[in-house]
């Protein structure tokens, strides 16, 4: 098994669980134990997830990923110390300031897996595969811009399909609930209308789940 | 085994090979030939095997447990179908010549029936005799009816002479108390012939006995214990169950004295001359775990020369010397008293500051060195075989595991003071040239192992079964292994939890094969140590008891929690506990799965055509296999070609041109000049590497391969070298007098310079051939030239095991060895003394207290050895990996020192780390020994652990096919249209494309998403 083998579902079930961090020990970049330098698909995700955690409201820095060899002894438990302090300092999950709501958001991201594995092969595959030209792929504009077409408001949508699943809301009280500006619930709620994901309660004048 | 021993009896006692000794090397030798299709008797006069490295605690520079690592070799053999193991026995005679041997064995009365004994020890509780132990270094008293250790192979009682009855017929309290019949007080030395083709010699050493001498006290100065005894005193199985207590009064010693080379490096009667080559190291791994034991323990180490020669020695020696309260002191000492009423010891030594001391200690530990084996004349004479001056086996240089006697091989440490990394290499050596002499007749005695039939399971409800080990006190000392026991006893479908002291013992292992049927278990988890060495054992284990063996898990609460936590006895108990939950809670979805046989190609290749890449090569020729050679220049002799003689004399230009001569005519091996690996893939048993060689281009197929790509000499940048062309480096020397150099004859005064390049910052390890090679130039200079005068500046001389002599020699011939300190080098300056135009070289003398200059006229330097600038791209290309120093990375430094991690790759030679060409050409023979024993298979097994496609869910995305390097998916045409399809041959389990797959259709077995998840959600549950 390969840190390529981490899938997002696990690093997301491990918050839901509850974990304060999740930490992904992986082969240094080339010297990857099967052809495959699988290392960087997992860095991909790593990055991948952060943006997901950072757009939910949790610390991204839950998560960390490190290239260590069987030979670095020593530098594992340096990482490992420094890691646990830095989880220390954040405080338990859930408690970091923005970090409320979290179960309902971390669910909504992972009914969005599969959607976003998709997304990730058609749209933010980076074919050079080194990790300066990944990590720089992540920071750019480019990637914040493809994040917020293709998945932002995917995530907002499964946000508020799961909110309503609870109970039938007003569009203002999911805005409040969501932490989103009105209008932008109102364009959510146009396009998932459409899609017959939602539909207006006339007789409650809520929102319900189709 | 009694049964199958008789079976093999009445057919005729026919059998391969015979390998006498059952210690590590033994056993290895056993283990490799057995693999390499020869049926073994391992024949071994103590009542279990294990030898000398089941009495050690921990084993240097890693500090591994000695048992824990030896121990599933003693399973390994017990369950090898081609090994009898025949233990308290004796060889009587030997007769014949190599290819036809037949050897009597006196098989020694243990007064137990093996084939009744069941190995419940009811005798032993019985006993009424208390005898001292020898496992113990009789440190410790053990019953006159005893097993020997806990994990012996085989697991079987004996009596000792001592014993009641056999001394005066007076008690059988034990033969009363066996249920089973097992006991016979009456047994009597049996004799036994058996007829084998080859012997392979590994009977091992002895300890040097500091009692015959008497200088240092020991037998009559109760504090005054041996290294040997001290280890026992470590180990958690010792007297005081890993309790450091002192003889004399059972308490906790506080200062600790070890004295360095009791018995050896000296020229005194009842002395042995040579260095014993391991006491510094395993004198360093002693402080550093009595430190471990008691941190305030003060250790004061006299000590000559360090010689931490071998493979991240170097690094061990600094994490020594860093320890607080830890002092190493150089000098030489004597005992002085034991003081009345304490029973404390004195010592007496002197040091340049302050003169002569006499200091005193709690206890003091003999660094003994190591003898040749008991009677060892009496043992030459019986194989015919002749002995070197120090009494070890004599070999020839250039073939370092044959004896004088053809068909007769040595392994191990009777081939003189070696550790233990280098006694597995010439096992795995010897099992080589028996190859060369027997592979005519490979694979006609040997059988396959059979299993009992799996149980189907698939009906049952689940059933988990936990077995907690203590590892001696590796794991009970910190965590409270009872207490996890307990706490898995509530964990749900969990049936059954026990723990164990040793849970790898055979007995052990066996209980669990009883108990899985017994109690009807069908997963089973193990919380010990790690999946990387003992896994396959337990493997084996389940499929003993009927169960498919993936039905298993590993809980690592050693590696993962006592030692690293060794300080949090509570918190490491409580994540034990944490861990074997997820273990327990991932067994639930675990399922049964098959692995499959895979073709083996029978070629090797062999990259790297210097001495070790040669002697590979030839090696596997003789043994029957194909050998592409593989040499990135246009001559085949690497290094050597530049190495005119060894320290012992042989002559090596001859040896090399001998050995290219033979490999060229040899119709098996291949020979590739210039070539260059352009790729590498496929996997043990069936790589494909892509070669091109003048423009040309092939591929090659093969099942093994052996890298052999060298090392290169440092080019200093130090003391004027390059800039004044009296400077040069060793190897240059050497040519000059193998030529004759006219300069030489001009030259008066010659110094030479020792560490250049190594034993500091940037490349922390000792080069290891350096100062042989100074001395072996020194004496060829004093031969050639008498009156010119050489002084050989050096930190530590490193002249290990026999070539100790050859330093006295040159000692001798007046050659001077001054001494300087790390941190105040020589310094070199070019100038003139009365017109003559001179190299000044200034060095701190520490003894003399004050700046010593020598007037050069020629310099030398100790130029180190560094990894070849290939073996990086190599080590890229085959997928193995290196170490911080740069030079490959063996899978484990004692046990699997020429295997790499990854499956099918094996290495030799300088590449792996500097050696002398005796050690280059054994190692060679053993990667030899060890390819030839995968390629002497027609199929290797492949891992069940591959992926699958649930057709159903496919959406025939192609995502897994993309992210497959191995190219093991591709799609296939179904009723229900395209779907993807693995090809379980190719996959190697690493799982990418699950992170891939959109609808969770493709899955890894045995790492499947359920069981991923059950693990995490376990180890996040409230405990």
């Amino acid at each position: 098994m390969c840190t390529g083998r981490v899938d997002l579902a696990f690093l997301l079930r491990s918050f839901i669980d509850g974990a304060d961090g999740v930490f992904i020990g992986g082969c240094w970049p080339g010297e990857c134990h099967y052809l495959t330098q699988g290392n960087f698909d997992a860095l991909s995700n790593v990055h991948l997830c952060k943006k997901l955690m950072k757009h939910i409201g949790l610390n991204p820095d839950r998560l960390r990923i490190e290239w260590i060899s069987a030979s670095e002894g020593s530098r594992f438990a340096e990482v490992m110390d420094d890691f646990s302090k830095n989880l220390r300092e954040l405080g338990n999950l859930g408690t970091a300031a923005g970090e409320n709501g979290l179960l309902r958001k971390l669910e909504a991201v992972s009914k969005l897996i599969p959607y976003i594995k998709l997304v990730e092969r058609e749209r933010l595959r980076v074919l050079v595969r080194t990790e300066e030209a990944i990590n720089e792929f992540y920071r750019s504009d480019d990637f914040d811009r493809l994040f917020n077409e293709l998945i932002a408001d995917k995530l907002a949508i499964s946000q508020m399909v799961t909110l309503l699943r609870e109970k039938p809301l007003s569009a203002g009280e999911i805005a409040e609930s969501l932490g989103l500006d009105p209008s932008e619930v109102s364009r959510h709620l146009d396009v998932s209308a459409r899609q017959g994901l939602v539909k207006f309660d006339n007789e409650q004048n809520l929102i319900v789940a189709a | 085994m009694e049964k199958e021993l008789v079976d093999s009896l009445a057919g005729g006692n026919y059998g391969d090979v015979m390998v006498v000794g059952g210690g590590i090397s033994g056993i290895q030798a056993a283990l490799d030939l057995a693999n390499s299709g020869f049926k073994v008797y391992l024949v071994e006069r103590s009542p279990t095997i294990g030898g000398k490295m089941a009495q050690l605690d921990k084993t240097f520079p890693t500090n591994d447990c000695s048992m824990c690592i030896e121990s599933p070799k003693f399973i390994e053999c017990d369950r090898n179908p081609n090994i009898e193991i025949l233990t308290y026995t004796e060889v009587d005679s030997v007769e014949g010549e190599a290819g036809d041997f037949k050897v009597n064995l006196i098989r020694k009365p243990r007064y137990i029936i093996e084939s009744k004994c069941t190995g419940c020890t009811t005798c032993v509780e019985a006993c009424p005799v208390s005898v001292p132990d020898p496992f113990n270094q009789d440190l410790s008293g053990n019953k006159a009816v005893h097993i020997y250790f806990s994990q012996a192979v085989p697991l079987v009682p004996y009596i000792d002479e001592r014993c009641l009855y056999l001394e005066d017929k007076k008690c059988s309290i034990c033969v009363g108390v066996c249920k089973n019949d097992a006991i016979d007080l009456h047994q009597k030395a049996e004799t036994l012939e058996i007829k084998i083709g080859a012997i392979v010699l590994s009977p091992g050493y002895d300890v040097f006995n500091p009692k015959l001498r008497g200088d240092y006290g020991y037998g009559e100065i109760e504090n005054v214990v041996t290294s040997l005894d001290f280890e026992r005193l470590l180990c958690a199985t010792g007297p005081h169950e890993g309790e450091i207590l002192r003889p004399s009064d059972k308490k906790h010693p506080h200062k600790i004295a070890w004295i360095h080379c009791v018995g050896s490096r000296q020229v005194i009667e009842g002395g042995n001359s040579y260095c014993s080559a391991v006491c510094c190291s395993y004198i360093q791994k002693q402080v550093i775990l009595t430190k471990d034991h008691d941190a305030d323990a003060q250790a004061t180490i006299f000590h000559n020369d360090i010689r931490s020669y071998g493979k991240d020695f170097e690094r061990f020696y600094q994490r020594a010397e860093k320890l607080p309260g830890v002092e190493f002191i150089r000098s030489y000492v004597s005992i002085g008293r034991e003081i009345p009423g304490t029973k404390n010891v004195t010592i007496r030594y002197s040091t340049t500051d302050d003169g002569v001391k006499e200091e005193e200690f709690d206890l003091v530990v003999l660094g003994v060195g190591l003898n040749p084996p008991a009677n060892v004349h009496g043992l030459a004479n019986q194989y015919g075989i002749e002995l070197n001056a120090h009494g070890f086996c004599k070999t020839n240089p250039f073939n370092p595991v044959e004896t004088s006697r053809p068909g007769i091989f040595v392994s191990g440490a009777f081939l003189g003071p070696i550790d233990i990394p280098e006694s597995v290499v010439t096992a795995s050596a010897s099992n080589a040239l028996v190859g060369e002499l027997l592979d005519f007749r490979r694979g006609n005695l040997a059988r396959e192992r059979v299993y009992p039939e799996e149980r189907d399971v698939s009906e049952e409800e689940v059933r988990v079964g936990v077995f907690a080990c203590h590892c001696g006190a590796n794991i009970g000392r910190i965590v409270d292994v009872p207490s996890v026991v307990e706490y898995a006893k509530g964990l749900e479908n969990v049936v059954h939890a026990e723990d164990g002291l040793f849970i790898c013992s055979t007995d052990a292992a066996a209980q669990i094969s009883n108990t899985i049927r017994e109690k009807g278990i069908n997963r089973v988890v193990v919380a010990a140590c790690t999946p990387r060495t003992h896994e396959p054992l337990f493997r084996d284990t389940l499929r003993e008891g009927g169960l498919n063996q993936y039905f298993f898990d590993m809980a690592n609460i050693r590696e993962h929690c006592s030692w690293v936590h060794s300080k949090q006895k509570e918190e490491a108990t409580q994540k034990a506990k944490d861990i074997v939950r997820m273990s327990v809670a991932r067994t639930k979805n675990l399922e049964p799965l098959q692995e499959f046989d895979l073709p083996v190609n029978k070629t090797g290749i062999v990259v790297g055509g210097g001495l070790a890449g040669m002697t590979c090569a030839l090696s596997m020729a003789k043994q029957g296999f194909e050998v592409e050679l593989l040499e990135k220049d246009s001559d085949l002799g690497g290094m050597a070609r530049r190495i005119h003689t060894t320290l012992e004399g042989m002559d090596v230009q001859a040896y090399v041109g001998e050995l290219s001569r033979k490999v060229y005519q040899h119709p098996l091996v291949h020979v590739t000049h210039d070539a260059t690996i352009t790729a590498v893939s496929g996997y043990v048993g069936n790589f494909v590497t892509t070669v091109e060689s003048e423009g040309r281009v092939k591929e090659i197929h093969h099942g093994a391969t052996v890298l052999a790509t060298g090392a290169d000499e440092y080019q200093p940048t130090e003391y004027l070298y390059g800039e004044d062309d009296r400077v040069v480096t060793q190897l240059t020397l050497e040519e000059q007098i193998s030529q004759k150099d006219e300069g030489l004859a001009q030259v008066k005064n010659l110094v030479m310079i020792q560490c250049v390049g190594c034993r500091q910052e940037d490349r922390n390890y000792c080069a290891r051939v350096c100062c042989s090679q100074a001395i072996k130039n020194a004496l060829s200079l004093k031969e050639h030239y008498p009156e010119m005068d050489i002084s050989i500046l050096f930190r530590d001389i490193r002249t290990y095991g026999f070539r100790e002599d050859y330093y006295r020699a040159a000692a001798e011939k007046e050659v001077k060895f001054v001494r300087w300190e790390a941190d105040d080098k020589p310094v070199v300056e070019a100038t003139s003394e009365e017109g003559r135009p001179v190299l000044r070289v200034t060095v701190p003398d520490p003894v003399l207290g004050k700046k010593l200059a020598i007037d050069a006229d020629a310099l030398v330097l100790s130029a180190a050895v560094i990894p070849a600038a290939a073996s990086k791209e190599v080590a890229k290309l085959f997928k193995v990996a290196q170490s911080p120093d740069g030079f490959f990375q063996e899978a484990h430094v004692k046990l699997r020192p020429v295997d790499f991690a990854a499956d099918g790759v094996f290495l030799c030679g300088t590449s792996h780390y500097p050696k002398h060409i005796e050690e280059t050409i054994a190692q060679a023979y053993g990667a030899a020994g060890r390819a030839v024993s995968l390629l002497s298979h027609d199929t290797v097994t492949a891992s069940g652990s591959v992926c699958e496609v649930k057709e159903d869910d496919c959406v025939a995305c192609g995502a897994c096919i993309s992210a497959c390097t191995y190219g093991a998916i591709e799609f296939h045409d179904t009723p229900q249209g395209e779907k993807a399809v693995v090809n379980p041959i190719l996959c190697k389990g690493d799982g990418l494309c699950n992170a891939k797959c959109p609808t969770n259709a493709i899955i890894l077995k045995h790492f499947t998403d359920e069981e991923i998840f059950c693990q995490i959600d376990a180890a996040l549950a409230d405990s």
